[in-house]
């Protein structure tokens, strides 16, 4: 899915979309009465501008990190894992699971968080794996099977939180009974911020880079993901690699989820996802699919989703305007690269 | 009011709550026929379901709404065509981030309107036939949308199957390079029906906001996801406007029965009633496609012949294959 090197031509074109989607949205601001130049400052200093909201944004690029890392391996099978926002919440209902369990247990809590952790990893792959086997075995599109799971696993978490694990007395839309602050990921100082789930995250994008660039097995995805009746022919079994890509994305989409749980919220509440999964894949494609750009790319979302936290309090505006930057963005980057190759094939003889 | 009406009353409220789907579905329908998957629906529907409630709002007229509506489906169908024909981009990552886009700029642009009054469509009661016992109640006591959404099904069914442009439609999605060899213009006729199409799922937001759901409700409006359940219905109908019908209809009936059930089932909480229908969902559109698969065909070689036979009669019944040549380039060079 890679398209030519990066370079100066590329920067141009980042540029270029980058510029579109500010106009467009900069137009927005100015059809409202709203200066663009205030709003983006606002949206600036809400997530860059103190320690505590760099922390925030750095809260919110974990799970990103972890979900556009884990699509990068789908994407390089040619599998468009839709059904990841489904794998984040999977991964959030097997970590509260296994943390309820082992709650009351004789065990250290280092141990607890690591089971738990490792359960939100499995559940996330199991769900993949469901979605994978549903394309490969049932002819299902991956697209649609994903979609349909995505709905199922938010109502699962639904009927867990208002049924079995509801809160003493009677269910909310606020989530189960906190855990106890033992089962908590330890924080740095008094910032919402662990440690530990930032290491996560970051080892999961490096684990990612390398498994694609340097390994017989990334290689082998890649092959698939081009052309898989060539692979096919080649010899590679090429629904055991799509089935080991969805795996491997679900189980850091999982990771997300899991921390979502022992790191942010504490408990499992309805919105536990936070549309991590569906932006991770505009963090993927805005990447162009590269590992390298991965980090910074879910850096700049993230900010955008905390600094747009300010426009309801400063201008009333609603902060769904970040996600409307972030579409724009992808939305140019296609049409610029697009119109890009079309003049080049009408230049040419 | 004995069973007997509260049943068809039941009957006749799941047809017409079904009609923004039915537009959605057969609009897709005809996109993907052309050989374009339109995926953006889901924010095509929130953002033509806010903007034509902000139109019937400001102008008092209701055409103007839902002429609203089937621009703003157009106009997000032409991004898509542009985007995948023109430019030659994947129509999946098109259209997955329009869906992103409409939907949070219907949040965005739409919050002004939140919980204001609007107009709604009256309900219009066919003179002579809304009398007849049974028919009657059942099929000629909606609004006007329900009925259009009757004739679409009929009329798009007579266009596909029946005429010669539609004769073509079939050929473009399924033999782009025979169509073209007989003298269609491939991407011409595919920019036509993806717009088109795209103006039918357009219809679906008002449809919502000015009759079903009326108003615009932000992010509690109920309306997300719904894009995403007219594109399953697309495919659980075959790419045919009658089964796609069926789908959306089952799709109503279903969510029907978690209303009625709910009282009687009071350990399940209601929202999962909401979401039950998806995974029944899932469960049809593998029944649609396992006719598809390898391991089917080879456990059905295994059967009994007379066994074989039923079987493979009624995966047959139930299949569907996507038009051949779906979401990929034509190049008439």
């Amino acid at each position: 899915m890679k398209e030519g090197r990066p370079g100066w031509e590329a920067a141009v074109r980042i540029g270029l979309a980058a510029g579109l989607a500010v106009v467009f949205v900069s137009g927005l601001l100015a059809l409202l009465g709203v200066s663009p130049a205030r709003a983006f400052m606002e949206m600036a200093s809400g997530s860059v501008g103190s320690a505590g909201k760099l922390a925030d944004v750095l809260v919110a690029w974990v799970p990103l990190l972890l979900v556009a890392s884990g699509l990068l391996v789908t994407f390089a099978a040619g599998l468009w894992n839709i059904g990841i926002e489904g794998q984040v919440m999977m991964g959030a209902v097997f970590t509260t699971w296994m943390l309820r369990l082992l709650q009351d247990a004789a065990l250290p809590p280092a141990l607890v968080l690591a089971l738990a952790i490792g359960a939100g990893m499995l559940g996330g792959a199991l769900w993949a794996v469901f979605a994978g086997l549903l394309k490969t075995h049932g002819g299902v599109n991956e697209i649609f099977g994903g979609l349909g799971l995505n709905f199922v696993a938010s109502g699962l978490a639904l009927w867990l939180i208002f049924g079995p694990w509801k809160r003493p007395g009677v269910g909310s839309m606020s989530g189960t009974e906190p855990f106890p602050e033992a089962l908590w990921l330890p924080q740095i100082g008094a910032l919402r911020l662990s440690g530990w789930a930032l290491a996560l995250g970051v080892l999961g994008i490096v684990l990612v880079g390398a498994l694609l660039r340097g390994t017989y097995f990334g290689l082998k995805v890649k092959a698939v993901g081009r052309n898989a009746r060539a692979a096919f022919l080649l010899g590679i079994p090429t629904t055991r690699y799509m089935l080991s890509g969805f795996a491997l994305c679900g189980a850091l989409a999982g990771a997300a989820g899991a921390l979502q749980v022992t790191a942010v919220y504490h408990r499992l509440i309805p919105a536990i996802s936070s549309g991590y999964g569906f932006l991770g894949l505009l963090v993927a494609m805005l990447s162009g699919y590269r590992a390298l750009a991965v980090p910074f790319v879910a850096f700049f979302f993230a900010a955008l989703n905390i600094g747009s936290i300010q426009l309801p309090i400063v201008f009333r505006l609603d902060s769904s305007l970040s996600g409307v930057l972030q579409g724009m963005l992808v939305l140019c980057v296609l049409v610029v690269h697009g119109a890009r190759r079309r003049f080049r094939r009408e230049a040419a003889p | 009011m004995n069973g007997e009406s509260l049943v068809l009353v039941g009957l006749a409220g799941i047809l017409s709550s079904a009609t923004p789907l039915l537009f959605a579905a057969i609009g897709e329908t005809l996109a993907e026929r052309a050989g374009v998957i339109n995926l953006s629906l889901n924010g095509t529907i929130l953002l033509s379901a806010m903007g034509s409630f902000g139109v019937a709002v400001k102008t008092g007229s209701l055409a103007l709404g839902f002429l609203a509506g089937a621009v703003i489906g157009a106009f997000m169908a032409l991004i898509v065509a542009f985007g995948s024909i023109t430019l030659r981009q994947s129509q999946v990552a098109v259209g997955f981030v329009l869906a992103m886009v409409g939907r949070d700029l219907s949040y965005f642009l739409g919050a002004p309107l939140m919980g204001r009054p609007g107009p709604t469509v009256p309900s219009w009661p066919v003179p002579a036939l809304g009398d007849i016992p049974v028919l009657g109640p059942l099929l000629f006591r909606h609004d006007l949308p329900t009925y259009a959404g009757f004739l679409l099904v009929a009329g798009a069914w007579f266009w596909l199957y029946r005429t010669r442009p539609g004769l073509i439609l079939q050929g473009v999605g399924e033999r782009p390079a025979a169509a073209h060899a007989r003298g269609a213009n491939v991407n011409r006729l595919r920019y036509l029906y993806t717009i088109f199409g795209g103006a039918l799922v357009g219809l679906a937001g008002p449809i919502y906001s000015l009759s079903i759901k009326a108003g615009w409700m932000g992010t509690i409006s109920g309306l997300d996801g719904l894009g995403w359940i007219a594109l399953a219905i697309t495919i659980f109908g075959g790419w045919n406007p009658w089964r796609a019908a069926l789908g959306a209809w089952f799709f109503a009936l279903l969510q029907w029965l978690g209303l009625v059930l709910q009282p009687h089932l009071p350990g399940v909480p209601m929202q999962v009633l909401q979401v039950a229908p998806f995974p029944l969902m899932i469960l049809a559109l593998l029944l649609v496609n396992a006719g598809n698969a390898e391991w089917v065909q080879r456990a059905l070689a295994a059967l009994s012949e007379p066994r074989r036979r039923a079987a493979a009669r009624l995966l047959r019944s139930l299949r569907a294959a996507p038009p051949a040549s779906l979401g990929e380039h034509f190049e008439s060079r």
